[in-house]
């Protein structure tokens, strides 16, 4: 069973307790935008075999969002965070890049 | 090649089977194809067959990472039906399940296709509403399809407990033709086609790169070296982002595990595919025996190749209220496969933004069905351009919003 600690209200939650809620840090691109933008912020997902950022909800808990690092192979857990920010913590990065060397956030991003 | 027969039994019999041919060849790559397919599961090998079959195109190569249908084609609960809603989703299964009926005898294969009948459950209001709904719709696109009453189910499959508490069954969907088949064996049965055909097989060949020129596809990278190609099929489910990202786009898919299990084998005792959708369970039984279960897909993305226990324990829990009998069976085994999902739970047949490239992909928790139809119309689309059977499925539909919504009546994996 996969286990995360939600940064919200403290507790080591089981899978079960969440849901998850797919990529982290999407561009949010709205009316006025070309298709192209609006069709990626929509649809588009990097889908990683290696590093996910992603979107959790404490759902059968304190109900709020937050965010993860998770290795989709391996389903080893770099971290949990607050979902307000626009990239993952240094300390996230680091613990991400001490275990897979030449890592870096903006090759993963883009 | 050498046909299979009764005759060639009985002629290997008497001279101790030492007559039998490779039914593949392995083949060492050569420079360059005019058509390379990554992935040996059943829609890329089909696609191959028919680009031979259909289009007199057979200098291809298909490369596989691993073994063939050694992916979700090996690892699928072998459900075929047709019963979509959508017009392009009926037209395309059901093209494929009309190709399995005849698959046998056009590949000199036994694929030893079941047609045994899928039951669809309603167990709420909601579904009995939305399969008479898909009946309907069936009626009018040519699937023979049947809304059927509890009792009617009770006769077509008496281990099945009506009353429930919490899932009551309420009637059925019911496709008399629809069946099952042996997943390996349609793998193996084009793999020996296409090999008969000129074609390489090269396993044990991972794609690592996708080489192109201002916009155009010139070929591979892979753990064999360079291959080069005029025209590029990617049929590799769940890894469809990571080729797709060597190719320099991304796609509207996300893969996560699905699981399945075996029991121990027992006397037969249910002889229709049953599907428990509001449960997320189905079950059939095999030719051997064993009761074959499949259930929801996890909740997040991964590539493990195995699921989260606690999903197997929540269908097998939902399942023996519908099948009290099965709570006294051993499990014997169970797996996963690493699906790939679309938002509208309907797959990608397309070109990309990389001339030369196509993609066949988001056949998700149900592709196995679809095997032969995919094939014929992604060949179609590979070698012509355009297909009539693909033409719905393209990528274009999400930025104009056409989807073809199947996540209502196919909620569930299958
Ligand atoms: C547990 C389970 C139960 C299912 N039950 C059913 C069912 O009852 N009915 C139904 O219709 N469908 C079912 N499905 C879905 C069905 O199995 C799939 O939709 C179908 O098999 C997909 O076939 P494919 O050929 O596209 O993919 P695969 O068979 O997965 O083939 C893709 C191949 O590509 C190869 N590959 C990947 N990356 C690379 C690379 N870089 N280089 C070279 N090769 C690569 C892989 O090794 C793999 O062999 C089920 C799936 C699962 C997992
Ligand atoms: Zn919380």
């Amino acid at each position: 069973m996969l286990t995360l600690k939600c940064p919200c209200c403290g507790v080591m939650t089981d899978e079960t307790e969440l849901h998850a809620e797919g990529e982290a840090h999407l561009k949010r691109f709205g009316p006025g935008s070309s298709d192209e933008d609006f069709t990626g912020y929509l649809f588009q997902r990097e889908n990683p075999k290696g590093i996910h950022f992603e979107r959790w909800r404490h759902a059968y808990g304190c109900g709020k969002y937050f965010h993860a690092a998770r290795c989709t192979v391996t389903l080893e857990v770099f971290g949990t965070y607050p979902a307000q920010t626009l990239e993952p913590p240094q300390e996230i990065k680091d613990a991400i890049s001490a275990k897979r060397p030449g890592w870096s956030w903006r090759e993963m991003s883009n | 090649m050498k046909r299979y027969s009764a005759f060639a039994v009985a002629r290997e019999a008497l001279r101790g089977n030492a007559g039998w041919q490779r039914a593949w060849g392995a083949p060492e790559p050569r420079p360059a194809y005019d058509v390379v397919i990554i992935g040996a599961g059943g829609h890329g090998l089909a696609t191959a067959y028919y680009l031979g079959k259909r289009f007199g195109i057979t200098n291809v190569a298909i490369l596989e990472k691993g073994w063939l249908g050694g992916g979700n084609t090996g690892r699928n609960t072998t459900i075929i039906r047709s019963n979509y809603l959508q017009d392009a989703s009926a037209a395309i299964y059901e093209k494929a399940r009309s190709l399995y009926e005849t698959l046998s005898q056009d590949l000199n294969y036994n694929i030893m296709f079941s047609p045994r009948g899928v039951m669809m459950l309603a167990q709420t209001h909601h579904e009995v509403r939305g399969y008479q709904r898909t009946a309907f719709a069936n009626n009018l696109q040519g699937v023979e399809t049947e809304f059927i009453g509890p009792q009617r189910v009770k006769e077509l499959c008496p281990i099945i407990e009506l009353k429930g508490p919490r899932y009551p069954v309420m009637g059925a969907l019911w496709q008399p033709r629809g069946g099952t088949a042996r997943h390996d064996a349609v793998a193996w049965g084009y793999a020996r086609a296409c090999s008969d055909m000129g074609m390489h097989i090269i396993q044990q060949c991972e794609v690592t790169g996708v080489r192109s020129e201002g916009g155009k596809v010139t070929g591979v990278e892979t753990t064999k070296g360079p291959i080069g190609c005029s025209k590029l099929g990617v049929v590799v489910a769940g890894h469809s982002g990571v080729v797709a990202e060597m190719a320099g786009f991304r796609l509207p898919i996300e893969s996560v595990p699905l699981q399945a299990l075996v029991s121990e084998p027992i006397k037969p005792c249910m002889d229709v595919v049953v599907m428990a959708n509001t449960v997320h369970g189905y079950m059939s039984q095999s030719d051997k025996g064993e009761m074959v279960i499949g259930g929801g897909t996890d909740g997040y993305n991964a590539y493990t190749q195995r699921g989260s226990f606690h999903h197997l324990e929540e269908t097998v829990r939902a399942l023996i209220e519908t099948f009290p009998m099965i709570s006294r069976l051993k499990m014997l085994r169970h797996w996963g496969g690493i699906v790939d999902v679309t938002g509208d739970r309907s797959p990608i047949l397309s070109k990309t933004p990389v001339e030369g490239v196509f993609i066949n992909c988001g056949w998700g928790t149900g592709g196995f069905k679809a095997i032969p139809g995919s094939g014929w119309g992604f060949a179609e689309l590979m070698a012509k351009g355009h297909s009539p059977l693909t033409a719905e499925f393209g990528l274009d539909r999400f930025t104009e919003g056409r989807f073809i919504d199947e996540s209502v009546a196919a909620g569930v994996a299958h």
